[in-house]
């Protein structure tokens, strides 16, 4: 496989709105391959809270039978990529849930790429994010469906809420289906905090901040369901969360 | 306890409320009955200070406090609490979590001591108990996927955590069965019946004061009071209808 060496531009999709100054400066990225092989299943965790920039890029391949469950928080203070291709054979299985947070100027990206190669695979991915200030968050979720993959089932669910409205979101799921007995559900959706939540758990006493918090809490955990160390994913976040708000 | 003097209230720039006047003391349950469009909502929300309820005249009195001094956490700290007509559903926060952060900042807001896990457990069972709601739907997220009736009866049995010294209950009778409004009528007599509380109810309808005997009837048209009885005022309204006892 080669790599590419030189920095990409924003003509290409997948770097559309990426910062490309701070990307200029982890360049290259280094491809992490991962094999989940048939039959076995394996949980990983992405956790990016570090001070300095940071791009990474998962090759991930499933086996007939396997399964993944990945689940990343990137809430780094200055600029996060994180893209994740995903290849599935006959019957694997890959969940994400990756949450999202920034504020400032920062731009944080998930660019994804899943590609049932092979009948009855099935994927769903899980993205929510939270933007505060100047920032910028980003999904770009591809799902492709090759011929023959049929009994695929494929889902995305992409929600970003802007706590100002500074704060910029891209969301992009993108389907490209080749085979005909396919399931593929996507939902995508950006907005602010329901005003009549706040108001509701405010009038019970909660202060502006609480209620906020409380209800990105759970917005953010819907993202970290069901996972393995999903506490710790959590706590992480809140902690995030409460510098952010 | 609430002295309400000649407010006027605006919701998106248009008048609904105009010079109503109210005066509710300790130990008194009042009901507020009259025809839909007539401002009910908008009395409750205006007084619970949710945003676009603009007070545009007139002063409301508080225990004392110029309530619209007050943020709506800090009104609920003093003592208010606001039943729903809708209670809002919220995926993915538990009551339990939210009444215990919720019951924990009004006593903070009184300088009082945080309620332990274990303490507030203890007085949600037995709240809920009184409503005759099972402990466990109070684990699930606020609302989400509730009966209109469960609604209302969660309504209450949060009202019966905060220990409020005002309730001002929106149409907490719209949406319950005979038993189920037994049951909230019930509650309401145990919760807030004490000479040093006091509620507003808000309503339709003659059938919940059955359970909840009013010491006051006011009819509310056209943003104010434009009449008011005992409880024989809403037995009259019932038979008669709005119209021919409000002109």
């Amino acid at each position: 496989m080669t790599q590419v060496q030189t920095l990409p531009t924003r003509r290409e999709e997948a770097f559309r709105y990426t910062d490309l100054d701070a990307l200029a400066g982890v360049w290259p990225v280094e491809r992490e391959e991962i094999c989940v092989v048939a039959g076995t299943e394996e949980s990983r965790q992405v956790v990016e809270l570090g001070e300095g920039a940071v791009a990474r890029h998962l090759v991930i391949r499933l086996e007939k039978q396997a399964k993944l469950d990945l689940r990343i928080l990137s809430a780094g203070p200055v600029f996060g990529r994180i893209a994740v291709d995903v290849e599935l054979a006959e019957g694997a299985d890959f969940t994400l849930g990756a949450a999202q947070l920034a504020t400032g100027s920062e731009t944080l990206e998930i660019v994804t790429e899943v590609t049932h190669l092979e009948p009855d695979a099935t994927s769903s991915q899980t993205v929510r994010t939270v933007l505060a200030g100047h920032s910028t968050g980003t999904y770009l979720g591809r799902v492709a469906v090759a011929r023959g993959a049929d009994g695929t089932d494929a889902e995305q669910s992409v929600r970003a809420m802007l706590l100002e409205r500074t704060a910029t979101a891209n969301a992009r799921p993108e389907l490209e289906i080749f085979a005909d007995d396919v399931k593929a559900a996507h939902g995508c959706a950006v907005g602010e905090l329901d005003a009549q939540g706040l108001f509701y758990l405010e009038s019970r006493g909660l202060t502006p901040p609480q209620a906020k918090r409380l209800m990105l809490q759970a917005f953010i955990a819907e993202a970290f369901t069901g996972a393995p160390g999903e506490d710790a994913l959590s706590e992480a976040a809140l902690a995030r969360l409460e510098a952010i708000l | 306890m609430l002295k309400i003097d000649n407010l006027q209230a605006n919701v998106a720039d248009k008048p609904i409320l105009k010079g109503l006047s109210l005066e509710i003391n300790p130990g008194e349950i009042h009901a507020i009955m009259g025809p839909n469009g007539a401002g009910k909502s908008t009395l409750g929300y205006t007084l619970g200070g949710r945003p676009g309820y603009e007070v545009t005249g007139g002063s409301v009195s508080f225990g004392g406090q110029d309530l619209f001094e007050l943020e709506p956490h800090e009104r609920a700290a003093a003592g208010l609490f606001l039943g729903f007509q809708y209670p809002v559903e919220i995926p993915g926060v538990s009551f339990v979590q939210f009444l215990r952060e919720a019951a924990n900042a009004q006593r903070k807001g009184r300088g009082e001591e945080p309620l332990s896990g274990g303490e507030f457990l203890k007085l949600a069972r037995e709240k809920a108990g009184l409503l005759k709601m099972d402990m466990d739907m109070l684990k699930r997220p606020v609302n989400v996927g509730f009966s209109g009736g469960e609604k209302k009866r969660a309504e209450m049995v949060q009202m019966g955590i905060l220990e409020p010294k005002l309730a001002i209950l929106d149409e907490t009778d719209s949406g319950l069965d005979i038993d189920a409004l037994r049951i909230v009528g019930e509650g309401i007599n145990t919760i807030m019946r004490a000479p040093d509380k006091a509620v507003l109810l808000i309503t339709h309808y003659q059938r919940l004061l059955d359970y909840v005997k009013p010491d006051k009837v006011h009819v509310l048209a056209g943003g104010r009071i434009v009449k008011s009885g005992g409880p024989e005022l809403a037995h009259q309204l019932e038979e008669e209808g709005y119209e021919a006892v409000a002109a």
